[in-house]
């Protein structure tokens, strides 16, 4: 199968998490959003990597599933006590930051 | 090769649509499990073996499943109301996000039309693992190094967030009765599901003798998600019937 | 000697004032005699240097002192310079000595006022300033004096203060004396224009070499700030209303020495008057038509005071229209002014005695048969009386007859306006003698007059004599045309008619004028016929001073004022408002935007990116 599609393929997913983000209050659903964009990084780097013919491109993918480990780590932990205190996740009831 | 791609291509972008779609977060989390999956075999399929076992056992296996724990932790009730808030948001966010799938798809759709494969890449160092070991050990040394300090800091950082400072003393058991006694609201234990129910059930409140449903007698978390039997009421006058109509004739007798 | 004596007279009633306007309650005791004390001294001052005067040569007799350089500001020039020639002699004298004895009748007229201390510090600041404005060696100088006594004269029209008349008289006397010193201000700047000097001398010697607008437009300036301080047609109508003063106020800057500033300044600008017809003509009308409208008002106001105001006027009107005469008048302008400065102040003392008698009341139809009781001021008053309508040997005929001899000489109009005027001022004063002290009592049931102290019969008694004497004394010799004659210099002219026969005609328009005084007077009403003629209706309301007034430049400014007011806040401030209200509308549209919720500002976030990629894509395939 040609690159392209899986380009193509990992543009969609992309545009789906992208979507996730805007319409979810729910925090944790906007977290799981940005874990399926930077899946669809990772399926772009994997394919890149398979038409260039080397391993660069696959490294950086394990990178990055490394730094998205950690970031969910962080997140939830933010999430967990942000609930504790508010008990809610939507991300609409912290709106401080305005006017 | 060209089928199993469209299957899987097919079977992720429904697992996103569902998780984009789902009214309950565990729902959206196992949606995204799926789509996981799928990416998993796909990047198997382009020859990265390493990066979609890696995908398995680390996105689906521990992030997911992180996931679902912290869902468990802030409780079930957590559902998105599906109606929008914010004015004019959910039209133009879709619009949006199309335009950045249809941007993206213009973008790179077309730019990688040749495909070099990874067969040489990989049989240099005897396989897909050994090839990448020694990109990460050799160029990407310091990268690597760096990562590992990145995962001690959240670590640490995720340690710091999630722990809760005691303001005030423990309360056992014995302090927690006292204070029940002293405000004198409901001394007693409350009151069990199921009770004088026509089922003992724990999603079926309690019934008082006038046969009214006591909401207090179901646990928290299943009032949270919604899941509260609803008292059959012709059925609960027919038990009453039977029973304070029995008692009514003998005056004063014991039930 | 002379620096001395000079700085004596200026700075004495200047102390005085300081003394008692700074030095508050603790000088009220002594404060009203320590006044008295710093006037003696100033009057003893003035007449030493009179006598030094007069033992010097004509030529000699004026004197400079220069103080020190007030004023050096690029070419202009201005000394803080004191000038006594004979002019400003004849003034210092009258202002003193008057002035003195006024204070002295101040003494008893004010005797019961808890604010005798003010009063008399008013005025020393009074005579200070008149004294500065006649000694100034320069336009500039004299305008300090000019408005000094300006100052006064609002402070003591509005003395009593919780009186809302007095208090809107005072300021209607300040406004109206504005319109007056703007004339004299504009002088000052274009003599400093075309001249560049406002000392006398220097003005004096520049001006000929002036092209002729110069003179005109100067001579009409001077003639517009003299007529505001005087109280000339058309700037009259102020000293009617100034009248809310006390009684001695009245008789020494509403009658004897203020009101006769714009006199000095027309006869000091002789040499600007000199030379321009145009300006001297426009002097002559407005003295002419002020003779008439003073004589017209006075005698048809019932008001004591008002009505002696009217006579003010108009007698003031003889000395502009003799100073517009030119060299032939100036003299006798001085000459009536200095008369009319005793005869008038000893008629006005003369009505604050009947007023001091009669509970203060000053309305002529309650008056009557006071002479058999205020005896003395009868006599005080028929002496003022006798001079003002010029009855030989009296100082009013003298000086009178001199102006109108000098009128006809003029023109014939001039001269049948003075005799016009000399035969209404025999009517209106024998008509305040017949209401005031003959005919039947019509006093108000709580009156009981009773004779006045003598603290303030024996200043009325001086000026009395002076009324008497002084005109025989002054014209004895032609003594004071050959005094006043280095400063303005004398022509004389003989008027058209042998002199027997203007003696005739002056002595039959003031007998006709007293028998139609007498006969229209012998049983005056208690209260005011309301039915009268248009004349008498008018004369009573100012002749439509203050009607005109309102109407020409108070409704047009008002109008101007709503307009400048509607334009401020709905034009100018509407703008500013306008820009303002448009930056906050923006601002609270613009926060908007800012609404805290995270998924809106990544929206923004999104939509921009896309916004960038589209436009590398479009970069790319252009």
């Amino acid at each position: 199968m040609s690159p392209d599609a899986y380009l193509s393929l990992a543009s969609i997913l992309f545009a789906i998490g992208a979507a996730g983000v805007l319409l979810r209050r729910n925090a944790i659903i906007a977290f799981m959003s940005i874990e399926l964009m930077l899946n669809a990084a990772n399926l772009a780097f994997v394919t890149a990597a398979r038409a260039w013919g080397n391993l660069d491109g696959q490294v950086v993918a394990f990178f990055v599933m490394v730094v998205a480990a950690a970031e969910v780590v962080v997140g939830l932990a933010i999430i967990m006590t942000i609930f504790r205190s508010r008990q809610s996740t939507s991300v609409d009831e912290t709106s401080l930051l305005r006017w | 090769m060209t089928f199993l791609f469209w299957i899987l291509a097919t079977l992720s972008v429904i697992g996103g649509l569902g998780m984009l779609l789902s009214r309950k977060a565990v729902h959206s989390a196992l949606w995204l499990a799926l789509t996981m999956m799928c990416l998993a075999v796909l990047y198997v399929a382009q020859s990265a073996v390493f990066l979609g076992t890696v995908q398995v056992i680390v996105y689906t296996g521990a992030v997911m499943m992180l996931f679902l724990f912290v869902l468990m932790l802030i409780g079930v009730s957590a559902a998105d109301s599906l109606r929008e808030s914010i004015r004019g948001q959910r039209p133009v966010a879709v619009l949006v996000a199309v335009a950045l799938g249809a941007t993206l798809i213009a973008a790179v759709g077309n730019a990688l039309d040749f495909s070099v494969g990874l067969q040489a890449a990989n049989a240099e160092y005897g396989g897909n693992v050994q090839g990448l070991a020694a990109l990460m050990f050799g160029r990407y040394l310091i990268a690597f190094e760096a990562t590992a300090a990145l995962l001690i800091t959240a670590a640490l950082g995720a340690t710091i967030l999630a722990h809760r400072e005691r303001l005030f003393p423990r309360q056992d058991q014995r302090t927690r009765s006292v204070e029940r006694f002293r405000s004198g609201v409901h001394p007693g234990q409350r009151p069990s599901p199921g009770v004088y129910a026509r089922h003992n059930a724990v999603d079926v409140p309690a019934l008082l003798p006038d046969g009214s449903a006591v909401p207090d007698s179901i646990p928290g978390p299943l009032r949270a998600r919604g899941t509260v039997r609803e008292i059959d009421a012709t059925a609960t006058e027919e038990v009453l019937d039977r029973l304070v109509g029995g008692a009514a004739s003998d005056t004063g007798g014991e039930r | 000697m002379t620096t001395t004596l000079l700085l004596l007279v200026l700075l004495a009633p200047a102390l005085g004032a300081a003394v008692l306007l700074l030095g508050g309650r603790r000088t009220n005791a002594w404060g009203p005699l320590a006044a008295i004390g710093v006037m003696g001294a100033a009057t003893a001052g003035a007449l030493a240097l009179f006598g030094a005067m007069l033992t010097r040569p004509a030529a000699e007799r004026p004197v400079g002192v220069l103080l020190y350089e007030w004023l050096a500001v690029g070419d202009l020039r201005v000394p803080f310079g004191l000038y006594l020639d004979q002019l400003s002699m004849s003034f210092v004298l009258l202002i003193t000595i008057v002035g003195t004895l006024i204070h002295v009748y101040s003494l008893g007229y004010m005797a019961h006022d808890p604010d005798r201390r003010l009063f008399f510090g008013y005025l020393n600041l009074f005579v200070a300033a008149m004294l500065l404005l006649v000694l100034a060696d320069n336009y500039l100088l004299l305008y300090v004096g000019w408005e000094g006594v300006g100052l006064a004269s609002y402070l003591l029209i509005g003395f009593y203060r919780r009186r809302a008349s007095a208090a809107t008289a005072a300021k209607k006397a300040f406004l109206i004396n504005r319109v007056g010193d703007f004339g004299l201000s504009v002088a000052i700047m274009v003599m400093f224009t075309m001249i560049g000097a406002v000392t006398f001398s220097a003005v004096d010697a520049g001006i000929v070499a002036m092209p002729g607008w110069v003179p005109l437009v100067l001579g009409l300036l001077l003639l517009l700030a003299a007529a505001g301080k005087s109280a000339q047609f058309p700037l009259q109508a102020w000293l009617f209303d100034a009248m809310e003063g006390p009684t001695p106020v009245s008789a020494l800057i509403h009658a004897a020495t203020m009101v006769t500033a714009g006199v000095y300044l027309i006869v000091r600008s002789a040499a600007i008057y000199d030379l321009s017809e145009t300006a001297r003509t426009a002097v002559i009308v407005v003295g002419g038509i002020s003779i008439l409208f003073g004589a017209i008002v006075g005698s048809a106001r019932d008001d004591i005071k008002k009505a002696l105001a009217g006579s003010t006027m108009s007698q003031i009107g003889y000395m502009v229209l003799a100073a517009g005469l030119g060299p032939i008048g100036y003299v006798f302008a001085i000459f009536h002014l200095l008369t009319h400065g005793f005869f008038k102040a000893n008629l006005f003392l003369g009505a604050g005695s009947v007023m001091h008698g009669m509970n203060d009341e000053v309305n002529m139809r309650r008056y009557g048969g006071l002479a058999w009781v205020m005896r003395l001021t009868f006599i005080t008053f028929l002496i003022g009386y006798l001079a003002i309508i010029g009855v030989p040997p009296f100082a009013g005929f003298y000086s009178k007859d001199s102006i109108i001899e000098a009128a006809l000489a003029h023109s014939w109009t001039a001269g049948i306006v003075a005799w016009l005027g000399a035969g209404l001022t025999a009517m209106y004063m024998t008509r305040m003698v017949m209401m005031t002290f003959l005919t039947k009592r019509r006093w108000q049931p709580d009156a009981h007059p009773h004779e006045s102290p003598p603290v303030m019969i024996i200043p009325m008694a001086l000026l009395a004599l002076g009324s008497a004497v002084l005109g025989y004394l002054l014209v004895m010799n032609d003594a004071f045309e050959h005094w006043l004659e280095p400063v303005t210099g004398f022509v004389h002219e003989d008027p058209p008619l042998a002199m027997p026969i203007v003696y005739g005609i002056t002595f039959g328009v003031v007998g006709l004028g007293v028998l139609i005084g007498v006969l229209a007077n012998l049983h005056p009403a208690a209260e005011a016929p309301t039915r009268v003629n248009p004349l008498v209706r008018a004369a009573r309301a100012d002749l439509y001073g203050d009607a005109i007034n309102e109407g020409l430049f108070m409704r047009p400014g008002q109008v101007l004022t709503a307009a400048t007011v509607i334009t401020d806040r709905r034009i100018v401030d509407g703008a500013v408002m306008a820009v303002a209200d448009l930056s906050t509308g923006a601002g609270d549209q613009l926060r908007r935007v800012e609404n805290g919720f995270v998924r809106s500002y990544s929206l923004a976030l999104v939509a921009g990116a896309v916004i960038v990629l589209a436009a590398l894509l479009l970069l790319r395939i252009a």
